[in-house]
């Protein structure tokens, strides 16, 4: 678990299944039925060729960094544990996802890095996709 | 169907404060409304358009018209695309005066970020647990898209600093800026850090404010002794995430400024002068590219050695000091974007940075986030007669 601020998400019937994997240390990705793309952020539609037939599948939960930000300046609770990074992953299957780098020497992370999923508890049967150098 | 030429922007007012604790938003939006019709030589009983954004407290257009008492309403419009909104409601107001549908335009924004809090509305967006969980804030967005840019490109942080020293030698000659003090490259990468890269220096101001502008019928034009700025072209685009391939080294100005270009009939060559946004360094070096004026990574060496410095730039940019130094009203930057520009064709702009005989101007407006969804939406504005 990070010191970071971990609020709890609002899933709906769309994102419900995504949120409940991740009680369990698991990545759901979304993928398209019809095209065969993979699907990010989870929706019930293909942003590619607009099927609605999508199903989960579970990713590998590694990836590597496409760009980081540490920053100085967090707002109500993030006020506490500022600095801390913002950046984007790029999942081994393919999206690139928002999240913050953990367990890491904030000065001297790299695009390219290699990271991997790790989950912080957010107290109502969820947790939050945040990612540490492997 | 062009719109070149349909319509005339016949009135430009920006509210002169950058700090107001002593009105409410609604007075603001009041106080620039009629600065700008006053400007046209015209009246809010001359106003059959209202178009307004998410600045404007209350039920989308409905209770500003209400408040206001605009009277004889014909089209409204509250188009939301953040700071570019204004810019784009020029195109869409020059569109609906070409289909005959109003002939007086009033465009709106004001806020006052430094005395209350905005209430956004953004609850319920889809991505929002997939973005909002993790502390972003603006100016981190932007970050990530500079340090990517650096990566790919080799842009340095001293390149995005003379962005930042262009426009403070533009406000130093601005009796209203909020920053009208010149300075340097140093001073930019040596001020703090807020989100690596991006210095405090990097960041707009906040600031309280507003403005407004009124787009008229070539006839109502005609009629109205001020000198006008012609619209000859204009176009919009958003960009996102795309399904997971993020790619923060661009912006939907790729898309919106080819447009304006082909619906003005006009050439990069003949831009006399540009407002570009500038809610951070990143964001104006990036549009740059992206509108054509050099190829994509060479932004950082375009800006070197005073190519944005106004009058004899090879672009000069933002000449009241821009979101950088002079104002960025309720950190929606589009709408003085646009009164600058017109101030420049009517030959108005402070003398200092005036650009002799200013034809042919570009406003490009940037809304939301580099870093998740945007709003672009780029203007070609020409001299009256043009």
């Amino acid at each position: 678990m990070s010191n970071l601020p971990t609020m709890p998400p609002t899933p709906s019937v769309e994102t419900a299944e995504y949120w409940s994997a991740t009680a369990e240390g698991r990545l759901l990705l979304k993928r398209c039925d019809a095209c065969g793309t993979v699907i990010w952020y989870p929706r019930g539609i293909c942003p590619d060729c607009h099927s609605t037939e999508t199903s989960w599948f579970e990713a590998s939960g590694q990836g590597e960094i496409y760009t980081w930000t540490l920053n100085r300046k967090g707002e109500g609770p993030w006020k506490e544990v500022a600095p801390y990074v913002i950046a984007y992953v790029q999942l081994d299957e393919g999206p690139r996802v928002m999240t913050n780098i953990v367990d890491a020497d904030l000065e001297s992370l790299t695009i390219g890095q290699r990271v991997t999923a790790v989950w912080d508890d957010t107290g109502q049967g969820n947790a939050l996709l945040r990612f540490r150098p492997l | 169907m062009s719109i070149r030429g349909k319509a005339f922007i016949a009135g430009a007012y920006e509210h002169p404060l950058r700090n107001i604790p002593d009105r409410s938003t609604a007075q603001v939006h009041a106080e620039v409304a009629l600065g700008a019709v006053a400007d046209a030589g015209l009246t809010l009983d001359d106003v059959d358009a209202y178009f307004c954004a998410g600045d404007a407290p209350g039920f989308g257009a409905l209770s500003m018209a209400d408040y206001l008492g605009l009277k004889k309403l014909s089209y409204m419009d509250s188009t939301e695309m953040g700071g570019s909104s204004y810019v784009a409601h020029v195109g869409h107001a020059a569109a609906a005066i070409a289909a005959g549908k109003c002939s007086v335009a009033l465009i709106t924004l004001a806020g006052r970020p430094r005395n209350e809090r905005f209430r956004g509305r953004m609850g319920g967006a889809p991505e929002s647990d997939f973005e909002n969980l993790y502390g972003i804030n603006v100016v981190s967005m932007y970050a990530l898209a500079a340090r990517r840019h650096m990566h790919e490109f080799g842009t340095t942080s001293e390149q995005l600093a003379e962005i930042k020293v262009a426009a403070s030698l533009h406000a130093q000659h601005n009796p209203d800026a909020f920053l009208p003090k010149a300075v340097t490259i140093e001073e930019v990468v040596e001020s703090r850090l807020i989100s690596d890269p991006l210095h405090l220096l990097d960041c707009c101001v906040i600031t309280d404010g507003g403005g407004a502008l009124v787009v008229v019928s070539p006839e109502v034009a005609k009629s109205l002794q001020r000198r006008t700025a012609k619209v000859l072209g204009h176009g919009e685009a958003t960009k996102n995430p795309d399904n997971g391939r993020v790619d923060l080294t661009y912006t939907g100005a790729r898309w919106s400024g080819p447009r304006a270009f082909e619906e003005a009939g006009v050439s990069h060559a003949d831009i006399d002068y540009a407002s570009i946004y500038d809610s951070f360094t990143i964001t104006v070096l990036e549009t740059i590219e992206d509108l054509g004026f050099c190829e994509k990574g060479e932004g950082g060496r375009f800006v070197s050695d005073g190519a944005l410095v106004a009058p004899h730039g090879k672009l000069p940019f933002n000449t009241d000091g821009g979101g950088l130094c002079n104002n960025h009203p309720t950190n929606r930057g589009g709408i003085t974007k646009v009164i600058e520009a017109v101030r420049q064709l009517r030959g108005e702009a402070q003398p200092a940075v005036q650009v002799p005989d200013a034809q042919i101007a570009l406003v490009h407006g940037t809304g939301g986030s580099l870093a998740t969804r945007m709003g672009s939406a780029t203007l070609i504005l020409g001299q009256e007669d043009s």
